[in-house]
């Protein structure tokens, strides 16, 4: 009788619907002036059925969020010309743009669209023409150095912004040498307070775009991990009381629990080769940091010590756990050796230090700084243990690396409610995802897609 | 939730229900109305000492919530008597359960929070434990900073979230 009772009180709901319910949008609070300006000219349509996505104007917004480019607006450009031949270097020379990128969508059946474009270098274009020759593999091959990049696609119309975020790391990555990340997703929780299921596990593009509500609960949702993968997340519920891990299929919402022990069910952080889980039980009395092999749920102990352990994540070679310890007094940044169980601490400046994570390459470590009683995002070079605070908003915390190590998105609060804010790695960008509806906390960056 | 409750208050629908159904037919609603006249002695008899225990409890939650200094989870002394009566009420029910759910305010990680919201929930059951509760009637949940008594994020908002509640 209980079981039926307790099923008929399961406060959760599973939803795998597209629609929108937080609509994050895009503030910048904090520009670049070393910008680099650039020109992402209007695409030319041929065809009668006009798609409802501007691609150039997605394009330029991706270039602008990653801190890295200044995208001039159209009214400000010389002329606009739909391929690189058209191209009067000069005048775009004299109004200081870099590099411009030009494109055509055809319209070549019922939904299909043929868009090409071309990434113009407009330094290389105008000095000598923009024919080289070289000797490459023992042959003279002839190029045009100035077209960094040129493509021909055939999308439907619904791809227009999964395309348009395609051509951005292009673009990207042909002008910084770094792989752009545009095509990535966050997932996050959204809370509502007045909402029947208050909690929301969430999905979106990493531009706020394209929500998926992945679970709506009445109790709590904590801590979405996104496996190596992609493909699926870790989270923590209160659904029965308790705090539970569970895996979730985002694509199939199929998902199963990993840990139910008494006591904490916390902090999951997918292992590198997506077969170990990270995690903080206290099912022996103190909160402690483990891992879970997934396959057998086998369990390795990491630390064991009578303070706060919390807050583990891997290093980028799956060898290392950087995680959060009171063992010293205040909460720092200590880090254990897998195999070795050999255990150093890591941060020694500011008050406390807590929710470390590595940078991609492994050359720094992200954390939430605590000086001055002001909690916020900062960045330790591992090498020189040189700390940089990156951000000046207040009670920062949940900080989420994008997969290319250029930007950290984190949770914080601005006005009353909690926000998701984004810092570029070098502090000098920032941007701020207001939620039209709802607070927002825990973001989890993608890995690449 | 007290399942306690739960479950004696579905013993009293449970022959309300049949009676209403099994009326029009005499022959079984005789049969009927018999066992529910027991039932009924029964749960009258039960209804008094529910309805003592309604009452302690309805007292015991009026004066339910711990509060704690910054990042602290030491019980201060001007709960001990509010833990006593908890206690006390608890040696003489060892048939009932509390869950002490633990909470921190808004500062800090909400990883750290959890595992600090736990250790403020397993002070007050340390607390009781010396006070000669048993341990299986009490358990732990810890919401971390997930579940704020007041909205707000000034130090009158932050006192009041950081706290440990007996549920029962």
């Amino acid at each position: 009788m209980l079981k039926l009772i307790g099923k008929s009180l399961v406060a959760f709901a599973l939803v795998l619907s597209a629609k929108s319910y937080a609509s994050l949008e895009i503030v910048i609070t904090d520009g670049v002036d070393s910008a680099r300006p650039v020109a992402i000219v209007p695409f030319k349509f041929e065809g009668n059925t006009l798609p409802n996505q501007r691609i150039a104007d997605i394009v330029s917004a991706d270039l602008m969020r990653s801190g890295k480019f200044n995208p001039i607006a159209v009214t400000r450009m010389p002329q606009q010309p739909t391929n690189s031949k058209e191209i009067d270097y000069q005048r775009w020379m004299k109004q200081g743009v870099e590099a411009v990128v030009t494109g055509t969508i055809r319209e070549v059946g019922v939904n299909r669209y043929a868009v090409r474009f071309e990434l113009v270098d407009v330094f290389k274009g105008a000095s000598g023409g923009g024919s080289s020759s070289a000797i490459i593999g023992g042959q003279l091959t002839t190029g045009l150095t100035h077209i960094l990049d040129a493509r021909e696609t055939t999308i439907s119309g619904d791809q227009f912004r999964q395309y348009a975020h395609r051509i951005s790391d292009i673009v990207y990555e042909k002008l910084t040498g770094e792989r752009g990340a545009f095509l990535t997703k966050i997932a996050y929780v959204l809370v509502r307070d007045k909402a029947d299921f208050k909690y929301q596990l969430v999905v979106a593009d990493y531009d706020g775009e394209n929500e998926q509500v992945l679970l709506r609960a009445k109790e709590p949702l904590m801590s979405p991990a996104w496996s190596p993968d992609g493909t699926k997340l870790a989270y923590v519920t209160f659904e029965k009381r308790q705090s539970q891990i569970y895996i979730q299929d985002i694509y199939t919402g199929r998902r199963s629990i990993l840990t139910s022990f008494k006591g904490i069910n916390g902090a999951p952080k997918w292992s590198p080769d997506g077969r170990k889980m990270a995690m903080v039980l206290s099912k022996d009395g103190n909160a402690e940091v483990y891992v879970m092999d997934i396959a057998t749920k086998a369990l390795t102990k990491l630390t064991n010590h009578r303070r706060i352990d919390t807050e583990p994540n891997w290093s980028p070679d799956g060898s290392k756990l950087i995680f959060s310890s009171e063992r010293g007094g205040n909460p720092q940044i200590y880090s254990v050796n897998i195999a070795s169980g050999v255990t150093e601490r890591v941060t020694f400046e500011g008050e406390m230090n807590l929710a470390a994570s590595y940078t991609p390459d492994g050359s720094g470590i992200v954390m939430v700084n605590r000086t001055n009683g002001q909690y916020n995002i900062a960045r330790m070079d591992v090498e020189s243990r040189y700390m940089q605070v990156l951000t000046r908003t207040y009670l920062d915390e949940s900080p989420s690396i994008a997969p290319n190590g250029s930007m950290i998105i984190y949770s914080t609060l601005y006005g009353s409610s909690q926000v998701l804010a984004l810092v570029s790695m070098d502090g000098r960008f920032k941007a701020r995802l207001p939620a039209a509806n709802g607070r927002v906390k825990s973001p989890a960056w993608s890995p690449f897609l | 939730m007290n399942l306690n409750k739960v479950l004696k208050g579905l013993l009293v629908a449970v022959p309300v229900l049949t009676l209403a159904a099994c009326s029009s037919t005499d022959e079984v609603a005789a049969t009927d109305a018999n066992t529910g006249a027991n039932t009924n002695q029964v749960v009258e008899q039960g209804l008094s000492a529910e309805e003592l225990l309604r009452q302690q409890l309805e007292a015991l939650r009026q004066d339910n919530t711990i509060y704690f200094d910054f990042d602290q989870s030491a019980i201060r002394s001007e709960f001990a008597s509010v833990l006593e009566a908890h206690a006390a009420f608890l040696r003489a029910r060892t048939n009932i359960t509390v869950t002490v759910e633990g909470h921190t305010d808004a500062r800090g990680t909400p990883e750290y929070n959890i595992a600090l919201g736990e250790r403020r929930g397993q002070a007050v059951t340390q607390y009781l434990a010396n006070l000669g509760v048993a341990a299986g009637q009490m358990s732990v949940v810890s919401y971390g900073e997930e579940k704020p008594a007041v909205e707000g994020n000034d130090e009158s908002a932050f006192s009041k979230n950081r706290r440990a509640v007996l549920v029962y």
